[in-house]
């Protein structure tokens, strides 16, 4: 399983530990609404698990970024930047966010798996 | 990612076409007391444009809608808004507000003088406390009859004429600001030809029971898809036309608001029915000497929203004022506010900054509308 959910309905992928992809998820984005606008973090920023990162905006509303786990950023999604709607149409592969450097593999560890976040949800 | 909060759970009214919402699939949001939908699975942006390209069908039953009957009905009126009611013909409509006694903005409203009585259009949220309002002010000179039974249609966009005039031709004979009733899909409906997104349009008053099967009949128009509060919150907000409890409220004035255009001149100073409304000498005091702030619209130099709250500084960080509503504009593509500020920096081309998230971004006082207004004037 390389890929975890946080509360926040953000996912991360861990296939790379060195640069894992983080982005928002399909109910997420669902919730928003069209995006129109991403504030990314800068690149080489460390972060702790929790800490803000970056903003997504869709017409009607701001939400904050979470960080996944404890990292630096290594990479964002330019794309992104340029089309937010990539957010919507794509979120779990184009819309991706930003990618962070892992050090503290149990944070990751302790992220939801797949059906526990789709649990969560269901009941929200 | 965070989600903002839901509202809390007092049980919520339900409008006519509620079944009809949900069965379209729409994103049901709390608004003014009502389980309201914010958005159609198509989305915001899709139904922004949908008004903007073609016509739009909104439900705004949430709005309160009633009657003043009497023939002192207009005089009556114009206690409370400093608005010219006594000379309104028969089918015409007008924009007016009722003010309190500091010249502020209780609410405001559309009123179209009817063959037998004013027809009354008010905010929802407003709507309890203005009917208390014009019972306690003016219910002995006339009677107030609050319609509760009605449903509120609005359809919006260059096309609407053509969707409605294919249920009855007679309607596209109406100009901007006029109404007339017609039957529609076999209800008798009181229609206007006027709106809240800047486009031509109507907005359907009809007998709650009939709504559902109006709604149905003009969704089944090829022009016509169905758009919820959040595209009418942008399509509004683009048009310059504010929204009450943000843009305009009981500490704002008509004149700070940029509203005297609603004030004819007989209600002004040296007018022959000039004053004698709540506040009438704050407000006149300011159409003659100006006010110290004004509702000004902003454009977005750069790509971030600015929305509700922000302040506005200039650029040594001194405060100017602050954002009444903001979005990204889905027609002009770029961020789009209201806010108030200070009356020397609200001309047309002044640079000033919104701090959001604690960074200054560049934005310049627009004139509005920022999408220009289509209404069919003839």
């Amino acid at each position: 399983m390389t890929t975890k959910f946080t509360a926040d309905h953000e996912w991360i992928n861990i296939e790379d530990h060195e640069a894992a992809t983080v982005g928002i998820t399909l109910h997420a984005q669902d919730a928003l609404g069209d995006v129109v606008f991403v504030d990314l973090p800068e690149v080489g920023k460390t972060f702790a698990k929790g800490e803000v990162s970056g903003v997504v905006e869709s017409v009607k509303a701001a939400a904050d970024l979470y960080m996944p786990v404890s990292g630096e950023v290594v990479e964002v999604n330019e794309e992104l930047r340029a089309d937010p709607s990539l957010a919507n149409s794509d979120p779990l592969g184009r819309g991706w966010f930003f990618k962070v450097h892992v050090t503290n593999m149990a944070e990751f560890d302790d992220l939801m798996d797949a059906p526990a976040y789709d649990k969560l949800v269901q009941n929200s | 990612m965070s989600t903002p909060a839901e509202a809390s759970a007092a049980p919520l009214l339900t409008t006519p076409l509620h079944r009809l919402h949900l069965e379209l699939g729409a994103k049901m949001t709390p608004f003014a007391g009502y389980d309201m939908p914010v958005a159609y699975p198509q989305g915001i942006l899709a139904e922004h444009r949908q008004c903007r390209d073609s016509a739009a069908l909104f439900d705004v039953s949430h709005m309160g809608q009633l009657r003043l009957v009497g023939d002192d009905a207009a005089r009556a009126l114009e206690t409370l808004v400093p608005v010219d009611v006594a000379d309104l013909g028969v089918n015409k409509q007008r924009y007016a507000f009722f003010t309190n006694s500091n010249g502020g903005l209780l609410d405001d409203l559309m009123i179209t003088r009817r063959e037998h009585d004013l027809f009354v259009v008010v905010n929802a949220a407003c709507k309890t406390q203005d009917i208390a309002h014009l019972n306690v002010h003016i219910g002995h000179r006339c009677t107030v009859v609050p319609m509760p039974e009605r449903a509120l249609l609005a359809l919006q966009g260059p096309k609407a004429v053509h969707a409605l005039a294919r249920l009855d031709e007679r309607v596209s004979r109406l100009v901007f600001m006029t109404g007339g009733d017609f039957t529609l899909a076999g209800a008798p409906c009181f229609v206007t030809r006027s709106g809240y997104s800047g486009e031509d349009g109507f907005e359907i008053s009809v007998a709650a029971e009939h709504a559902e099967a109006l709604a149905r009949a003009l969704l089944a128009q090829p022009e016509v898809g169905a758009a919820g509060l959040g595209a009418r919150d942008t399509l509004r907000l683009e048009a310059g036309l504010c929204l009450y409890g943000h843009d305009i409220n009981t500490t704002t004035t008509p004149v700070e608001a940029g509203l005297t255009w609603a004030i004819q001149k007989v209600r002004r100073p040296g007018g022959a029915r000039a004053g004698h409304y709540p506040g009438s000498a704050v407000i006149e005091a300011q159409l003659t000497s100006g006010a110290p702030i004004k509702r000004v619209g902003l454009l977005g130099l750069e790509r971030v929203p600015v929305r509700e709250g922000a302040q506005i500084v200039d650029s040594h960080g001194r405060q100017l004022g602050h954002v009444t509503s903001g979005t990204l504009g889905p027609t002009v593509n770029q961020p789009i506010a209201m806010a108030y500020v200070a009356a020397n920096h609200a001309n047309h081309g002044s640079e000033v900054y919104a701090v959001v998230r604690n960074k200054r971004l560049p934005m310049r006082v627009s004139p509005m509308p920022f999408a220009p207004h289509r209404y069919f004037r003839g």
